[in-house]
């Protein structure tokens, strides 16, 4: 045993290395983390970094063999000098206030409706949850088409009550209502299944507990169940500002940005300049400018969730 | 503060009968310890009063007047849980008040009787914590001064103490109590552990299999049983069952050879023509020397120390039995033992009921 002990010491002075056991583990773990590790290089790091770099040079994808020059801050000078891209900025805004606000609204509101527990719950759940499995393009084509002024099914209905015909898509604050009911068509029910299942993780005694204290069903729902389920319901805010934020294939596909470039957001004008006018540089630098936006506001978003977490 | 009458009350889950044509009145201040093991329906009673669990059949009355269609709200009860029901996303000052504000108190009022409470309770420090901050104690105590803030008529507590650890209930104990008669409000208390019944009762309502077995004095309950299963809930260890047989001179216990001395017997039991058996406890049961009158011998199997006594099982004919003593030289085998004669408590073998002609008499 001693005589053991005696020769891995002798061996690690001669290397100058630890002994072999430790670094066989160390090893392993290098082993086990490295595909991770290869991934998340390659698949984030970069991709950053090269779009960090593209942003501060005039490049073009299309014209590889024109190389590139460094252009400083050229990129972004130009980009928040331009009245357009503040336009851009404003509409990308009131869309998603609109987005959020709805979403999060009907949501809880559908979502405490289906907490409880009634014949056809399962059903109408199920149902409710077929949009969110659509693609956003999907989703659309198929409002676009219901749109459609001339023979949408939703003017036809307008129509029909006596209403006139409305050019929904043709008018920026029209398609503006238009998108927006078109995303919280689709990722409402995606609220609606975080609201259920934070309402239904709320103790059945707290309720009981609130009943015999006298608290009428308003003043429950308000003091007890909105705050109880705050900490889900504010990650489900997160991540619908965040996508929402970000939309791009919607528009695309409901008005094509238009009319004019009058419902382009943010995303919208960067794969615009990079893949209409293959402006990649100046792309690159709008890219960061979102990047940098969408990470602020998480950051603040999840430090108030931290906070609301330390209660429990 | 109210006077409660059960009326004929049975409580029904689809074709299972939880309570079961229970009649009980609480007086008015009285402090009503429900009794009994789980599942017997004494927590199922406890949510009808607080107007949580609908009474499928018969009359709640608080006061005389009818609550069954009541909301709990409307009840003026207050209700304490088992399991903490403390609203987690409020600081424990925000939790005691809830009952207050949610009935739309002024706020001079809330903060007189936030006063009040903090203070009987000694919360001062806690006020501004959250529940999760606090020990399992602590949290039952803001319960508690969340049930009691509002002057309700009646409180209702259903197992407040289970979770909380062994040491500290003791003392929770003696302050429920303590809190319980100063206040005066009429309280229903749901336990399945008889030391805390025994101690914080008035009157003890002994539940079994969905039905009121007996209401009594804690001191009734356990010296005067009504029946077999009040006998051998109450007490611990539990009691001994020793089947009588009628034999010359007196009665035979079980199968072995000894005569039970009709001396020993009361004259009425010893008339009855019943079925007997006897119950007595193992606190009852004594070592004694050879020449002690009433003794006789036994096989003594096993002794085995709990710390101050001394518990020792001995045989009478096949079956066994266990005694209490505090004598430390007794060895296993051949003994003598003898019974409390005041100790003795004769029940009819097959109904189960005490043979009570005596006290009839009385």
């Amino acid at each position: 045993m001693s005589m053991q002990t005696t020769d891995a010491t002798a061996t690690m002075r001669a290397t100058g290395k630890p002994a072999k056991k430790k670094s066989s583990g160390r090893l392993m773990i290098l082993g086990f983390l490295s595909p991770t590790l290869l991934i998340l290089i390659f698949m984030v790091a970069y991709p950053i970094f090269s779009l960090v770099f593209y942003s501060f040079h005039n490049f073009s994808a299309l014209r590889p063999n024109a190389g590139m020059t460094p252009a400083g801050f050229d990129n972004y000078s130009y980009l928040l000098s331009d009245p357009d891209l503040w336009q851009r900025f404003v509409f990308t805004g009131k869309f998603v206030f609109l987005c959020v606000t709805l979403q999060m609204i009907i949501g809880i509101f559908v979502g405490y409706q289906l907490q409880k527990s009634f014949r056809g719950r399962d059903v109408i759940f199920t149902l409710l949850m077929m949009p969110m499995m659509l693609s956003p393009v999907v989703v659309g084509f198929l409002w676009r088409y219901m749109l459609n002024s001339e023979w949408g099914i939703v003017n036809y209905m307008l129509t029909l009550v006596g209403v006139g015909k409305v050019d929904w898509l043709g008018q920026t604050d029209a398609a503006l209502w238009a998108a927006a009911a078109a995303d919280t068509w689709m990722w409402t029910p995606f609220i609606i299944l975080l609201a259920t299942a934070a309402f239904r993780g709320i103790p059945e005694t707290i309720y009981e507990a609130a009943e015999v204290d006298g608290a009428s069903q308003a003043y429950v729902f308000f003091r007890i169940t909105l705050p109880m389920s705050a900490p889900v319901l504010f990650i489900a805010l997160i991540l619908r500002l965040i996508d929402s934020f970000k939309q791009y294939d919607l528009f695309f596909a409901l008005t094509g940005g238009g009319p004019g470039s009058s419902t382009e957001t943010v995303s919208f004008a960067v794969a615009k300049t990079a893949f209409n006018y293959f402006y990649t540089g100046e792309a690159s630098a709008l890219a960061v400018i979102l990047l940098c936006i969408i990470i602020g506001l998480s950051l603040i978003l999840v430090r108030h969730l931290m906070k609301l977490g330390e209660r429990y | 503060m109210a006077k409660i009458e059960l009326k004929d009350l049975s409580i029904s889950f689809g074709a299972f009968t939880a309570v079961d044509k229970v009649n009980l009145t609480v007086n008015d201040g009285e402090f009503v310890v429900y009794l009994g093991p789980s599942g017997c329906g004494k927590t199922t009673t406890l949510r009808s009063i607080a107007g949580l669990v609908d009474a499928t059949n018969g009359d709640i009355l608080f006061d005389g007047e009818r609550v069954n269609d009541l909301k709990p709200s409307e009840r003026n009860i207050a209700m304490v849980f088992q399991f903490v029901s403390l609203y987690p996303h409020l600081k424990v000052r925000e939790n005691i008040v809830f009952p207050l504000k949610a009935r739309g108190i002024p706020s001079s009022e809330i903060k007189r009787k936030l006063d009040w409470v903090t203070e009987v309770f000694g919360l001062g420090d806690e006020l501004k914590r959250y529940p999760a901050a606090l020990p399992p104690g602590a949290k039952q105590k803001v319960s508690l001064a969340r049930a009691v803030i509002r002057d309700p008529a009646v409180l209702l507590l259903d197992e407040p103490l289970s979770a909380i650890d062994e040491q500290f209930r003791e003392e929770m104990r003696w302050e429920l109590g303590h809190l319980q008669r100063e206040l005066g409000v009429t309280t229903i208390y749901v336990t399945h552990d008889q030391r805390e019944a025994m101690s914080l009762a008035d009157r003890i309502v002994l539940m079994n299999n969905s039905k009121i077995v007996q209401v009594a004095e804690p001191d009734r309950i356990f010296h005067k049983p009504d029946n077999i299963f009040a006998g051998q809930f109450i007490g611990s260890p539990s009691m001994n069952l020793i089947d009588l047989v009628p034999a010359p001179g007196g009665l035979r216990l079980g199968d072995s050879a000894i005569v039970l001395p009709e001396a020993a017997i009361p004259a009425d039991v010893a008339s009855s023509s019943q079925k007997l058996r006897l119950g007595v406890r193992p606190r009852d049961i004594r070592l004694v020397n050879e020449d002690a009158a009433g003794s006789f011998p036994v096989e003594v199997e096993d002794i085995y120390s709990v710390g101050r006594e001394r518990y020792f099982l001995f045989r009478i004919g096949d079956n066994e039995y266990q005694g209490v003593d505090h004598r430390v030289d007794q060895g296993t085998g051949e003994s003598r033992i003898a019974f409390e004669k005041d100790g003795l408590i004769f029940f009819n073998a097959e109904t189960g009921e005490r043979v009570s002609a005596m006290e009839k008499a009385a």
